[in-house]
């Protein structure tokens, strides 16, 4: 079993996740599916942190952050955030089999990263195949 | 559940190492890595106890060339052996491709690798997928022990214990030597790879 993107979607979430998000100084942000696997993958032109590994690790920490509010009986958490010195890393889910992963530093505000990580789920969601 | 990139025409699928604790699921996974380390900017991931279990997970991405014009990227993951650690072992295998199955050639361990294979069987319908369907591929493991006096389960004990209705490939195997580390994998991608090929064509 697959499944399939072309050209022309890909094209899309690109322009999508570049103008809401890279060009409002995010570092680096990734679509990934809950395999762990990459779909699009963007970054701010500073050489790129090792996106296979962290796509893998990004997959596993949300199916297990999701495993954790089950238990505690919660559907999901709604803020997945790590704060860091430099680079804070921020979660989130669009429709139910991929996950949006993005990372940025200082410049941006948490708020107003949400706001515009609210507006790419909605524009992309359109564009990606059901799994 | 692989990804086909029709604009950079790449595939990646997901490849899990599965089996009971101390199996040599990790073993395989890094002599793998030692083999190609030469050539990978990245490091292997490996999320470990201090005692050296795997706790979540090991990851290797693979570039393996190119398939009629694609260039194919299969991501190889270990599960955490350890029956209790189930929970995150079912997360490893969500969306996986292809299987392979790392059984302890050890007389000792014959209950576990059996106990392993039904938890598989479990852990993939949890996921609507059929153990009899998945590409597969049994690695009867620690072959070399034979040699050092330990007790082993013969090869055609350990195909009727687990391979008789699955009647998957299968390898006697050493993590240790490296023998048929790589004809396990090899065969492991050829068959995900068949399974995809409707979707490549
Ligand atoms: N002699 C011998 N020892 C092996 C072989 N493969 C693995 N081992 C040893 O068996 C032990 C367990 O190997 P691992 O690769 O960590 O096993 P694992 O399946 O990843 O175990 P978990 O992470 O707990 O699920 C280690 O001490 C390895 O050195 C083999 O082919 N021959
Ligand atoms: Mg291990």
């Amino acid at each position: 079993m697959s499944y399939i993107l072309e050209q022309k979607q890909l094209d899309e979430i690109e322009q999508i996740l570049d103008e809401n998000l890279i060009d409002l100084g995010v570092h680096s942000v990734m679509l990934i599916d809950m395999a762990g696997n990459i779909v699009v993958d963007r970054n701010s032109g500073n050489s790129g942190p090792d996106i296979y590994s962290l796509a893998a690790l990004a997959a596993g920490n949300y199916g297990a952050m999701n495993a954790m509010a089950n238990i505690v009986g919660e559907d999901e958490f709604s803020l997945l955030f790590h704060k860091g010195e430099k680079a804070n890393i921020h979660f989130s889910k669009v429709l139910s089999d991929y996950l949006l992963v993005t990372i940025f530093g200082k410049e941006v505000s948490l708020g107003f990263l949400r706001l515009k990580v609210a507006e790419v789920i909605t524009k992309i969601g359109d564009l990606l195949p059901a799994q | 559940m692989a990804f086909v990139n029709l604009k950079k025409k790449e595939v990646q699928a997901k490849i899990v190492y599965y089996g009971p604790g101390r199996g040599g699921k990790t073993s395989n996974l890094e002599f793998i890595y030692n083999r190609i380390r030469h050539k990978m900017q990245n490091e292997m991931v490996t999320i470990k106890t201090h005692g050296d279990r795997t706790l979540f997970f090991d990851f290797l991405p693979l570039n393996i060339g190119t398939i009629k014009g694609y260039s194919i990227r299969t991501q190889l993951y270990t599960v955490p052996g350890q029956v209790k650690y189930n929970a995150t072992r079912r997360l490893v295998l969500r969306g996986v491709d292809g299987i392979v199955f790392v059984a302890d050639s050890m007389a000792v361990r014959r209950e576990k690798n059996i106990s392993s294979l039904k938890n598989l069987e479990e852990n993939l319908i949890a996921y609507q997928k059929d153990l009899y369907k998945i590409p597969i591929v049994m690695q009867y493991n620690k072959r070399d022990l034979g040699k050092k006096g330990v007790p082993l389960l013969s090869f055609a004990e350990m195909e009727k214990d687990l391979n008789s209705k699955l009647k998957a490939p299968s390898f006697g195997a050493s993590a240790m030597t490296g023998h048929d580390v790589v004809a396990t994998l090899k065969k492991a991608i050829q068959i995900t790879m068949i399974s995809l090929k409707r979707t490549l064509m």
